[in-house]
């Protein structure tokens, strides 16, 4: 029984996959690959990975999908079929490619066939490596205690890989044309979930020490409230702007790599935290990373730099406000 | 006899979801749609969540499975909202036999 939940959750997912890739409308495309992301968030569920899950749902298919939405938006109607209108080329040449491709994948899927009725050689993985050494990693949660902890330069650099990216969309791009003022019902709707958005965010943030959750799951969550409130006028986050908002995008780098030179000067290696202090660190890291990892989503999600004298407001009054900033009650969210 | 209580609960709620998404697939236009999609999933997810309770310890999780099913009402009928204000405002015609 178990067994058929599972085949039919592959089905659909490689059914789901299939389906986007194949589409020539952009639109479903996105809207699919939407759908495949929360599905993938089961299926790691489904594998007992519940911090996974929770980071691809919220990222991969949440944020992720706000992105690729966003993105649509500045197409023209017209450019979203556009594989459509190219007529398919004809010849050999067009047939090689897919079918090496095609050729490699049923190589690959046959492998892992093959790996896996060859039974691996270490069925429990680094699973007993990770929980012998749980105790002094200040953490109880061994997902964190990789993350933070035994593998903390990789997180180092993935937030960092965060920070380049959005350096490069400030560089490539001005701000996406601001969303209308929503209707009533969303209004109210969007009012209402920031405060429990910010709320859940908090916990997941606080939580990752002991259970499923962390500073990625509580950063998207935070910047899904700014996405929220940016698709109802208001702008969470005035990047280019801000002092605050600066400072808000490189904190997380700044906070990790200044604790790893800290514990070298107590005669660590580079972030090999004392026992002692190791949870307190953690949180203090995990805290700036959640912030700027918000804000480096809801950064890309506004889409690069905010134009030079444009002011939320300046819509309503038609008068620019050329030096002071718009008062904008989408402030508050930068400071969370 | 508190899991027999549940496996029912949760047995009519996943009745609900399957009578909402043959009503998906099979009525006529998009307001119809919306109205069997809404309905029955807000009803079998209530009923789903209640299978659920009476599993799970009182306090903290109870809440989190309220709080889930409060958030997803919530969340429907704002976007149902939208879709049918949208399709409207494209002049989207209601179904008529």
């Amino acid at each position: 029984m178990i067994l058929i939940g599972d085949l039919l959750l592959i089905g659909l997912l490689v059914g789901l996959a299939w389906l986007s890739l194949g589409t020539r409308d952009l639109r479903r495309a996105v809207i699919l690959f939407i759908a495949f992301g929360l599905l993938l968030a089961l299926v790691w569920a489904r594998l007992e990975a519940p911090d996974v899950a929770l980071a691809e749902a919220a990222i991969g298919a949440g944020l992720t999908g706000a992105l690729l939405l966003a993105a649509l938006r500045d197409y023209p109607p017209a450019a979203r079929g556009v594989a459509d209108s190219r007529a398919p080329a004809s010849g050999v040449r067009t047939a090689v490619l897919p079918g090496l491709l095609s050729l490699a994948l049923v190589g690959c899927v046959a492998g892992l066939a093959w790996a896996f009725a060859s039974g691996t050689p270490h069925p429990e993985g680094l699973t007993s490596a990770v929980m012998g050494e749980i105790g002094r990693s200040g953490v109880s949660n061994p997902v964190t205690a990789v993350l933070l902890n035994f593998r903390a330069l990789d997180t180092l650099l993935e937030i960092a890989v965060l920070l380049v990216a959005v350096l490069g969309i400030f560089a490539l791009n001005t701000e996406r044309r601001p969303y209308e003022q929503p209707e009533p019902v969303v209004a109210a709707f969007v009012r209402w979930l920031i405060p429990l958005l910010v709320v859940a965010g908090g916990y997941l943030l606080w939580v990752g020490a002991h259970a499923p959750g962390g500073a990625f799951q509580a950063g998207a969550v935070l910047a899904a409230a700014g996405v929220a409130l940016r698709l109802t006028g208001h702008r969470a986050v005035r990047a280019a702007e801000s002092t605050l908002a600066r400072l808000s995008l490189v904190a997380g780098v700044a906070v990790f790599l200044a604790t790893g030179i800290a514990v070298m000067l107590t005669g660590g290696a580079f972030l090999e935290y004392p026992a002692a202090l190791a949870g307190s660190l953690i949180l203090l890291i995990e805290v700036a990373a959640t912030i700027s990892i918000a804000a480096i989503l809801i950064s890309a999600f506004n889409g690069g730099r905010a134009l030079a004298h444009q002011g939320a407001r300046t819509a309503q009054t038609g008068q620019p406000l050329p030096d002071s900033p718009p008062p904008s009650r989408g402030n508050g969210a930068a400071e969370c | 006899m508190i899991d027999l209580i549940a496996a029912g609960f949760i047995t009519t709620g996943l009745a609900f979801f399957l009578a909402g998404s043959i009503g998906l697939l099979r009525l006529p236009d998009i307001y119809t749609r919306l109205h069997a999609l809404t309905k029955a999933d807000n009803l079998g997810l209530g009923l789903l969540t209640i299978g659920l309770i009476l599993q799970v310890d009182t306090g903290l999780p109870t809440g989190k499975l309220l709080l889930i099913w409060l958030l997803v009402m919530a969340a429907s009928s704002v976007g149902s909202h939208l879709i049918a204000r949208r399709a409207r405002a494209e002049g989207i015609s209601t179904w008529s036999p």
